[in-house]
């Protein structure tokens, strides 16, 4: 199949930001995609006093638009609010990235839901209950 | 540089086959099927590619029928002899799960439109289909066999002379999907006991939207393009006269070259087999090796990373292939042919299909076995996948 994806997607797929691991991360998830397979994984540094996200890495299995979301993601949560991270979406991923082909928006929903398990991930470790996880389609 | 190891997609015209071609656009117009004297131009070309093809395949001329392309070869022949079947009350095919689309969506559309009932033959996990297996399958309601010469993805080459002989034993038509194998292996269908079978010329290095179906002498199947008395009265349309012009030539083109097509390309492609398997940790080829795979196929899974990926990784750097990965597909399933073959779903999302053609040379080769290393390592480095993996080796 064909795909021209944005100048952006490409950048973030051909120079991903946040690759990697953090040791002893505050706050780590993982989310599997199970329209075809895909894995992302997240790692959070949350400062304790201000709940700031201060560092954030990631780990992707999946096709470039995976990449390229996991990549916008980690950026527009780093330096936010534990509670600001929680609110972004997998279209204001997209929408970051100057669009997705249509087939391809369920690889942004993996970035939206690998942060959220992160997040709750965090919620537990610091003795907060979790915050139930909508799973939606694209 | 522009490295094109995508010749199982398709092949460029080549200079010869579109000189071929040209007076058959303005200057040579003719329907053939008029009357006056400038026609018979027309008519004599059609009849001369007729010749090339046939003789390629060590058929009779007769016996060859021009069609839009392979996709059509193939519809044609099931859709034909399933319908002709069933008016003697047989409606069951015998095919493989590693056929083409052109046969297995035209088998599905079999069963529903027309009740038909049809078996998908496994494969091994080279990807051969078994002739005992064959053997099990048929029963007195079977209409039609249909097993391709080898696969457009791994390569696999498959016994069409022992499934051909078996369906004579047992009078039941064999047709054979051979659009990838015309293009690089010896064909004779009588010797191979073939009944039918479809091929297309832009496999070939010949334009595109044409192709053929050889059908034996004596075998009526129904008509499947409807209307006028062309191809002998059995496939209706005014002909593609410079589109079959240049099949016919490009398919004696490719005749007096083929023994040192298959020598070079396969010794090119066992290179980068080898190449891969020493530069590469946990690469795995797909397919068959030596003389049971098609010489220009090269298909290898690479744990841990996705195939879109590396097609992207490798378009930057010039190079054009092709992989069986789900992200790749508009249905988001893995490739059909390599599940078939026992990949697991993460093996067939990492598939890499490069396959080479008279486009290739030695240093284009040489170039890939240079930058794959380093794409694979890069995209491995970053997968959650790979890192499992590893953990689970030590
Ligand atoms: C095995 C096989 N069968 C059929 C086809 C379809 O041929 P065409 O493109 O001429 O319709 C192809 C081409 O991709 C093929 O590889
Ligand atoms: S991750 Fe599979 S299609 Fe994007």
């Amino acid at each position: 199949m064909a795909l021209d994806y944005s100048k952006k997607v490409m950048d973030h797929f051909m120079n991903p930001r946040n690759v990697g691991e953090i040791e002893n991360a505050d706050g780590v998830g993982e989310a599997g995609n199970p329209k075809c397979g895909d894995i992302m994984k997240i790692y959070l540094k949350v400062n304790p006093d201000t709940k700031i996200i201060e560092d954030v890495k990631f780990k992707t299995f999946g096709c470039a638009s995976a990449i390229a979301s996991s990549s916008m993601a980690t950026e527009l949560i780093k330096g936010r609010t534990v509670e600001e991270a929680w609110n972004l979406t997998n279209s204001a991923v997209a929408e970051a990235l100057d669009g997705l082909p249509p087939i391809k928006m369920h690889c942004s929903v993996l970035a939206e839901e690998a942060i959220h398990t992160a997040l709750n991930d965090y919620r537990k470790k610091n003795g907060m209950a979790e915050i139930p996880m909508e799973h939606h389609e694209d | 540089m522009f490295v094109y190891l995508d010749h199982t997609a398709t092949t460029p015209t080549s200079p010869e086959v579109l000189q071929a071609m040209t007076p058959y656009f303005g200057e040579i117009f003719g329907n053939p099927s008029s009357v006056y004297s400038f026609s018979r131009k027309s008519r004599e070309a059609i009849s001369k590619a007729r010749g090339q093809v046939a003789d390629a395949l060590n058929a009779d001329s007769s016996e060859i029928y021009f069609t839009g392309s392979g996709t059509e070869a193939d519809n044609w022949a099931l859709k034909g002899t399933l319908e002709k079947g069933k008016i003697a009350g047989k409606n069951h095919i015998i095919t493989t799960a590693i056929e083409h689309h052109a046969i297995l969506h035209t088998c599905e559309y079999l069963k529903k439109v027309e009740g038909a009932e049809v078996t998908y033959l496994p494969v091994d996990s080279e990807g051969f289909v078994s002739v005992d297996d064959v053997r099990k399958a048929i029963t007195d309601k079977t209409a039609l066999v249909s097993v391709m010469f080898a696969n457009n993805e791994v390569g696999t080459i498959e016994p069409v002379a022992e499934i051909g002989a078996l369906c004579h034993e047992m009078n039941i038509p064999f047709h054979t999907d051979a659009v990838q194998a015309a293009a690089h292996l010896k064909i004779d269908v009588k010797a191979m006991n073939i009944d039918m079978l479809s091929m297309s010329a832009h496999k070939m290095y010949g334009p595109k939207g044409v192709g053929a179906l050889y059908m034996r002498k004596g075998l009526r199947p129904e008509n499947f393009v409807h209307g006028g008395a062309q191809e002998h009265g059995r496939r209706a349309s005014t002909e593609n006269i410079a589109g079959i012009v240049g099949f016919g030539a490009a398919m004696e083109i490719l005749q007096t070259r083929l023994a040192d097509d298959i020598a070079v390309n396969s010794a090119r492609r066992d290179k980068l087999i080898a190449g891969i398997l020493e530069r590469i940790p946990h690469a795995k080829l797909n397919g068959a090796t030596g003389n049971h795979r098609l010489p220009n196929n090269i298909n290898f899974s690479f744990i841990g990373v996705e195939g879109e990926t590396l097609l992207l990784d490798l378009d930057a750097k010039g190079i054009s292939a092709s992989t069986g990965s789900a992200c790749s597909s508009e249905s988001l399933d893995p490739s059909h042919v390599l599940l078939a073959l026992g990949l697991k779903h993460e093996m067939a999302h990492g598939s890499l299909r490069f396959t080479i053609g008279r486009l290739t040379d030695d240093k284009q080769i040489d170039y890939v076995l240079d930058v794959l290393p380093e794409i694979v390592a890069r995209r491995r480095a970053m997968s959650p996948l790979w890192e499992d993996y590893i953990k689970g080796e030590k």
